[in-house]
Parts: structure tokens; sequence; C-alpha cells
């Protein structure tokens, strides 16, 4: 069990001893290897069976919004910030959160490390060491072959360009703070489709969503889309079909793009949940970027701070209407 | 066997208003042609997936009875995409009937027994049905005492008001007509809703006394103790469900209540079948 | 009995020589995953993949189906008549299926073939459509398909059962179709049926052995509905839930649809598309109100109506063959095998304990 694990296991269970929360969120031990299962503990007994490790991917901010409790939450870096989103936008109150934050150094890519075997995976070890247990060794077993791995170099695309490793917002840490990396150009894949021609663009994204089942595994798992009722659901009146049409399905992605722009924090739960392997953030992250670009703006970072889309000022750029 | 999803082709022969608001509209419908009519036979209790091209299709209680010929009649409630659609099409238009589905009143099982009518709202459609078939000629004698309780929020709300005073001049059937407020001084009937006056004027629970309940669930909430009271056991009390549907045929899977599909294993149950499932309607 | 050896090297050939008879479905690499799709004219199919995302239940219940098709123009005779749409059910063949995934489709069909009505795309399909199953060999940790009904060399549901031995395949041809099909491939080289029975015997075992995850679903059928919908644990299992759809999509045994109708000019079509219960329109009523509004219930009507529901309604075991692609997809790692467990193995507290 490493450091991080023991560490959430205390804080939780004492915060659920004292009675200062309801429940308490966080990560249990998946069934399959390299799964983890979002889960909550009502008792200090339950609270025991939380781990942390380079699995914990998905962004459990997306549990909390409209809930009424006084809930404990294990947050990373990102998750942290989708925290502060809802408080911005009005989906729970600070008040109501204990927030138990972790820094991160990175959740790591399944889909390419599976790439590197030719059966499939049975078996996952993250190595305790005698470092700040950040799981940066892990082993991968099949039934062929056993390899020593390192996260370095099988990061979440999303944590590779990740600046705010740190939670911005908590209560209590479970590890030390660690050290913010600098990146050179944190939108290097999106100058990369940017600077294709329409035509090798066209079928970039044609080639991307092909695979789409329109299982709104990506909406659901983002934090960010909570309306009551999705836009693709409407009836009354019905903007988007629903079948496997190719205009419907682009329509769904890039307009959902669009509603998390000023709000995505690259958090990566929607590339986590597509059972299809979708780069959904290949959508986006050119509106972060542009967010950051246009407004220098980043999501989720201040509580008192509303998104540039959601707010007027006189001295806001005009250019572009005449 | 038949494509059960092609609808039969239907011409709107005429469309009423049923009600004072305009929130309901009594389609007539004949077939365009006479072999669907035979095809379309029912019994008192069904519904049809009225189908509009472009729009959608809807599940509604049938309101004409078997023992009318030459047509079909429903009365629409216009509350979504394809109902306002429906209502404000008019005579002459083309369309689509599926059916007949579900399940029907078990008019076999009330062969020889009296039977007590509550409805309310505009659920009475297929109480209409049920009425105007226990009332024919060729059929009154088969049962015992028939009474009716109906009411609506207000006079002009009563569906099928002509009917409803024609059946209450009868002497073979007992109507007990209420609205649940009036300001009409000339009002001849009842004022108090429809479990209340379940209460007062039903018949007490014998043997040979069955009830059919159709109306919307905060009617059937507090009718249910009202009939309990009046000593009716659940498998003399008969129900007739809503739930959402798309195919109507039992396949697409949505309209369940456990493992009974309104659609198919319904719309038609007696309490002590619902007293089995979850309460998911 | 009888079985066909085909020996690799003569296999696409055999494969390209089908295809003048029949439309070829199998599996496909697509980016990371494998499909069922279909074939292309010269697209090969790849015997090598170890399971695929979405199960070949696109073959007869395609995702999304145009069933009725109608012209608005109200200058044509037959406006407003809604008609048949034109689907080719020209004899196809799917290969590669495996054995659970064919066992699903003989579960579709008791919803879709009914003695009532006969949903005709569907069924249609079906009866143009040959299985050419492939077993098993190497089954994944995420199959537990023999304490579900199946097995990873189970016979049912097929029309050939192809085993993979190295440098050939046996073809065990089980009805007239499937012979019809490796006919038409040009495989006919007959092997010693008592021989190619005492090899796929023992194959079957090994892969019947490797196979060490389970469920119990023996005390299922003796459940009360009402105990097990009213039991407590389902909150919490629900908990992370997203209600994505991930699970429905994936599953070869969900059959739930969604009929919409879309217009275009002036011909309007009537399409099928598949639809999850995890949606919260699902159940939606025109006035609002939604018997299952709360994630809770919809997660519970999944596991009720797989594990419980039809179990009771078709006494033939559970809708769930063990394929493990919901447990394999699920975003939060919701395990089928667990609930299951959990239903199982539920007493209600008696009440005296309570």
């Amino acid at each position: 069990m490493n450091k991080r694990t023991e560490k959430i296991r205390e804080l939780a269970s004492n915060l659920l001893k004292d009675g200062k929360v309801d429940m308490v969120i966080g990560f249990n031990q998946g069934t399959t290897p390299m799964a983890t299962n979002p889960d909550i503990a009502r008792s200090p007994e339950q609270a025991e069976k939380f781990i942390w490790d380079n699995n914990c991917s998905i962004n459990l901010a997306n549990y909390l919004a409209d809930r009424k409790e006084k809930i404990g939450i294990i947050a990373k870096g990102c998750d942290t910030r989708n925290i502060v989103n809802h408080i911005v936008e009005n989906k729970i109150s600070r008040d109501q959160l204990h927030i138990i934050g972790v820094p991160c150094t990175g959740m790591i890519d399944k889909v390419k490390i599976a790439s590197e075997f030719d059966d499939e995976i049975i078996e996952y070890n993250e190595d305790t060491g005698s470092d700040s247990d950040s799981g940066n060794n892990f082993s991968v077993k099949t039934a062929s072959e056993t390899k020593e791995l390192l996260k370095k170099d099988y990061l979440k695309a999303n944590c590779s360009t990740c600046m705010h490793r740190n939670p911005v917002i908590y209560d209590e840490l479970a590890a030390d703070l660690v050290e913010e990396p600098v990146i050179e150009d944190q939108f290097a894949d999106v100058r990369a489709i940017e600077e294709m021609d329409s035509k090798d663009k066209w079928n970039y994204f044609d080639d991307l969503l092909k695979d789409c089942i329109r299982c709104y595994a990506c909406r659901n798992a983002c934090p960010l889309c909570f309306c009551p009722t999705c836009f693709v659901d409407e009836s009354d009146p019905q903007w988007v079909g629903k079948g496997q049409n190719d205009i419907d399905i682009r329509t769904f992605h890039f307009l959902r793009a669009y509603h998390c722009a000023g709000r995505c924090t690259d958090c990566g739960a929607c590339v986590e949940a597509c059972p299809m392997d979708i780069n959904v953030r290949a959508f986006t992250r050119k509106l972060v970027k542009d967010s950051f670009e246009i407004y220098g703006w980043e999501a989720g970072l201040d509580t008192e701070k509303r998104p540039p889309l959601d707010t007027f000022n006189p001295n806001d750029p005009d250019e572009f209407i005449k | 066997m038949e494509n059960p999803y092609m609808p039969y082709p239907v011409r709107i022969d005429d469309i009423e208003i049923a009600t004072e608001d305009k929130s309901l509209k009594t389609f007539k419908f004949v077939f365009l042609n006479k072999e669907d009519e035979e095809k379309f036979s029912y019994h008192a209790g069904q519904f049809a997936e009225l189908s509009i091209p472009g729009k959608g299709e809807i599940p509604i209680g049938i309101a004409s009875s078997p023992v009318e010929k030459g047509f079909v009649k429903f009365t629409v409630f216009k509350t979504g995409v394809v109902t306002s659609y429906l209502h404000n099409m008019k005579a002459g238009d083309i369309m689509g009937i599926r059916g007949p589905l579900g399940n029907w009143y078990p008019w076999d099982k009330l062969q020889g027994k009296n039977v007590i009518i509550i409805g309310g709202g505009f659920a009475f459609t297929t109480l209409r049905s049920s009425i105007i078939y226990m009332l024919d000629p060729a059929n009154r004698s088969k049962f015992g005492n028939i009474d009716v309780v109906y009411g609506a929020r207000s006079p002009g709300m009563l569906l099928y008001q002509d009917e409803l005073f024609e059946w209450e001049a009868r002497d073979d059937i007992n109507m007990h007509i209420t609205v649940d407020g009036t300001d009409d001084p000339d009002w001849k009937y009842n004022v108090g809703f429809v479990p209340t006056i379940v209460e007062q004027k039903a018949p007490k629970a014998d043997a040979d006394t069955y009830a059919i309940v159709c109306g919307p669930p905060v009617m059937i909430k507090f009718t249910q103790p009202a009939l309990e009271k009046l000593g009716y056991r659940e498998d003399q009390i008969i129900m007739s469900l809503e739930n959402r549907m798309k195919c109507g045929i039992g396949m697409c899977g949505r309209c369940n209540i456990g493992k009974e599909l309104v659609c198919k294993d319904g719309p038609v149950f007696t309490l002590e079948q619902l007293n089995k499932t979850p309460k998911e309607y | 009995m009888k079985v066909i050896k085909i020996d690799k090297k003569e296999w696409d050939k055999g494969i390209d020589k089908s295809r003048e008879k029949y439309q070829l479905f199998g599996p496909v690499k697509s980016k990371n995953n494998h499909i069922f799709k279909k074939l292309e004219n010269d697209q090969p199919l790849d015997m090598e993949y170890k399971d695929s995302v979405l199960s070949p239940k696109s073959v007869l219940f395609p995702q999304t189906e145009k069933i009725l098709e109608t012209t608005l123009d109200e200058s044509k005779d037959d406006h407003h008549i809604m008609k048949r749409a034109d689907t080719d059910y020209s004899p196809r063949a799917v290969i590669g299926i495996s054995p659970c995934d064919a066992k699903a489709v003989q579960l579709v069909k008791l919803n879709f073939d009914t003695k009532d009505y006969r949903d005709p795309y569907w069924c249609d399909a079906y009866e143009a459509t040959t299985f050419i199953g492939l077993a098993v060999n190497r089954p994944s940790i995420y199959d537990f398909s023999p304490s579900a009904g199946s097995g990873p060399f189970a016979e049912e549901g097929l029309d050939v059962l192809l085993v993979d031995c190295g440098n050939e395949y046996l073809a065990k041809v089980l009805t007239d179709k499937g012979e019809a099909f490796l006919g038409a491939a040009g495989f006919t080289r007959k092997e010693d049926a008592k021989h190619a029975e005492t090899i796929i015997t023992k194959m079957k075992k090994e892969a019947e052995d490797a196979i060490v995850s389970t469920i119990s679903t023996d005390k299922l059928k003796d459940k009360e509905i009402l105990d097990l919908h009213g039991a407590p644990f389902w909150d919490d299992l629900a908990f992370s839930c997203i209600n994505c759809g991930t699970c429905t999509y994936v599953c070869p045994t969900c059959w739930c649809f969604d009929i919409q109708d879309e217009t275009k000019g002036n011909m309007s079509i009537r399409i099928r598309n598949w639809d999850t219960c995890m949606s919260p329109l699902f159940t939606m009523h025109g006035s609002g109100h939604n018997p299952r509004a709360e994630k809770t219930q919809r997660v519970r009507q999944r596991f009720m109506h797989k594990l419980k529901y039809f179990v009771d309604k078709y006494d033939q075991g559970t809708m769930c063959i063990g394929c493990g692609r919901c447990v394999k997809h699920c975003p939060v790692n919701i395990d089928i095998r667990e609930v299951c467990n959990t239903m199982n193995s539920y007493e209600p507290k008696s009440e005296n304990e309570i």
C-alpha cells in the first residue's frame, strides 16, 4: 500500500469518525486489472477500502453536482479545478465540502500500455518504492510476459501537458505538494491540427468520430455536463437526430466542446470513459487553448472569478464585431 | 405474419373539440382500405398507436366501441410533439394507425357480473368504449347492474357530454356524473371528487361485482382506499395503466413494470397483479 | 457428426469464393479495438481477434435502421402512406462469432420472434444469416460464459463451429445452413469425425478450465421480485454509475430500441436506434412524470431485467451470457458478476430481525 493510500484512508476515516461529513467520495480497488471504482464511504470501516494509484483517472467532482450532504472528497489537481467550477456555477457550496487534496504526478494511459503487449493484461502492480510513492514504476503482466514500465513513458495525454498537479483548493493534503512542471508549448497538439489544410482536417475529424456509438459516456463522465436536459435529448424542438448519422454525431461532439468552453480543465475523464477509445479531447483542447490565448483564462483556479463567456467587461476585444 | 410496425393508412373524417379549454380533441378515422377495418377488430380496453409520418407515434386508448362500425375514434390530449401536430391537422388528412394493441378489460370474466366503472378526467376514453359495448342490445343482458362514476374538474371538461346525459336518462345504467366544482346553478348532478362520490354512491362489494378504474394517478391513489372500504378485493379491481411506449408490441423494452410489459401484458391489470410488481409507474 | 478440415493457407481463398453467394460480416480492427462489420469487397476479417468491443448483435440489429419511409409530397398518389424501407436480406454469413455471442442471438430471438408478433427486420435478417462461430481457445479474464449458460466451445445458435488448431481449422458442421456455407467457400475436405472430436474435446476442456471467473445464479429464480427490488444494496451499488449507456451498447443481449421519425424535404423516414435504459429519457412520460427519474432506479432496472425479470419470464436462465464486455468497458468498473452474486445471495431480513 503506498503512502498516499495510507494517508487518504486515515484522513477519510477521521472525517467520518468525527462526524464532520456525511460521506466521503473516493476510489476503491477495481475488480479487473487497472480498474478503479468510485465509491462512497459512510463509516470509518468503509473508508479503509480507499486506494490511490495511477489508475484514478475518473473525475470525482462529477459526483458532486446538486448534492445536499456534507461531503468529503478525494481530489487531484484537475478534480479540484472542477470543484472550483462547481462552486462558481452554484452546483455545490464550499461549506458543504471537505476536500482531501492529492498532489498528483499523473495517471497512466491504459490503451498505450495495452498496445505494448500481444496478450491481454492480467495483472498490474505498482512498486511501493522508497521514494515518495508516486507510482513511478509499475509492472504489467500478461499470460506470456511481464514488463516493468516507467510512468513517465506512459502518462495520459492530458497529464503530460498538465500544469496544475497540486490541488488548487483543499482542506487537507494527502501528500506533500509536488513541483509544477513547466511545459514549453502546452498546446502543441492543437496547433498540429490547426495547421492542417481543410481536407486533412476534415479527414482527421471524420476518422476521429467514425467509431462513435453515441453512448454519451464522455458527456456523462464530464463534471461540466450537468444540464437537466442535454441539448441532444431535447425533443420539442429537436435539435439533433439520435441516429448514427455523421452530421448528428459531429454536431454532438462539436457543440458539447463549445458548451465546455472556458470551463474545461482537461481532466481527461471523457477520454477515459469512452469505450471506443476516441480522443474526445481533440475537440475540447481547442477551446481550452482559445480561452487561454484570447482571454488569458484557465478554468477552475479561483472561486471568485467567472469564466470569460459568463462575463462582460467594457474592455473586451470587439474588433470582430463590425 | 404482418409487419407490426406498419400502420394501416387512415383518413381523418371528423374532428370535434372535446373539452371547453380545447386541450382535448376527438378524432374520427376511417380506414383507406376496407379490409384493414376488419383486421383492426378490437375489444373495449385496447389501445392503438396513432402514427404520423415525420412526427412519430402516440399510444392512445380506443374511444370508439367494437359495436360501432365504419370508423374508429380517439380522444387525444395535447401535450407534446406528436399530439400538438395532430391537433393542428384537418379532416381529410392521411396518417396511420397501428393496432389494436394490448389486452382488454376481461369481458369473459365479467359476464353475468355487476360492473362499476370509475373514471376521471380524460382517461374516460376506453371506458366510453366499454359502456357502449355493454349497453348495446346484443350485450346488455350479459351483464348485471352497471354503475358509472365519472368526474372532471368542471362541466366543460367532461368528455362525451351528450352521451353522458343520454345514458343518465336510461334506466339500465346508473350514472353518477360529478365535477370537482362548478359555478353553474343549473348543474343537476354531483359535485365532489371522484373518490368521494365512489364512497357515497358506489355499490358495496359482493362476489359478483367488479370495478374498472381508469384515471390519473392521483385519482387512482384515493379511489383505491374508497373501494377497499366498500369491501372490494384486489382481484375485483381492474385498472388500466399508462406508460411511456414506443413499439407497442412488447419488443422495445421500455414500458416494463417489473417483468410485465404495459403494452403487451397490459395495459389492463387487476390490482392483485399490480401489487406483485414494483411500483415503477 | 461431420467435420471439415480447413488448411489456413486455403482460408482466404475460400472466404473470397464465399463472397459470391454471401455478404460477409466479421471482426475488423478499428483503432485499438475490434468491431463486427460488413466486410467491404476484398476486406479480410481478422480471425486472430481476441474480443470485440461491440458485439455482433449489430449484424441483425444495426444501431440505426430505417424501418419505414413515406413521401410527404402531396402531388404523389401514395403521399403519407407509410411503406417498409428496402433492406438487402440476401444471404449473409457472420464469421468468427464467439459461442457466447451466438447464444446471445438466441436469447434476443425470444424478444423479436414471439407467437403474437414477429419483428420482420430482425427476423428476416436472422433467417438470412449463417453463423460461423469461432471457438475461444484462450478465453479472456473477462469471460465467465460457462456459469452464465454458454462457454468457449458452446454450440447453441451456431451453424458451424470453427476450432483453431494452429495450422488449420476444424469445422464442426452443426446445421444444413452451415454445410451450405462451407460448400460455397469450397471447404469440403472431410476429417475423420472421431479423431476431430477427440481433439476438440481436449481443447474445450482446456479452455473451460482456464476460466476461473464465475457467477452464481442458482437462487435467482426463487427470489421474490419485490424483495430484490426493494433490497437495500442498490443505492450504494449504483453510486458510481454515470448512466452512460456503454454497458447496454456493448452487451450482446441488450435489445431495447427507440423509434424516431426524421424528415428531410419531402421524404420522411422512421428509424429505429439502439436505446438504453440508463438514459433518463427512457421512461419519461409526455406529462413530465418519470417512473425512473433517479439514477438508482435505472441501474436497478438494468440488473433486475438481466438477472431476474428475464429469468422469470422465459425460464431460460439469465439474460447475461458472460461475455464480460460490460465489465471491461464500464468507465467506473461496475461489475455485473458482483451484482449477480449479491442478488443471488440476498436474503431479506425477516420481520423478527428488524
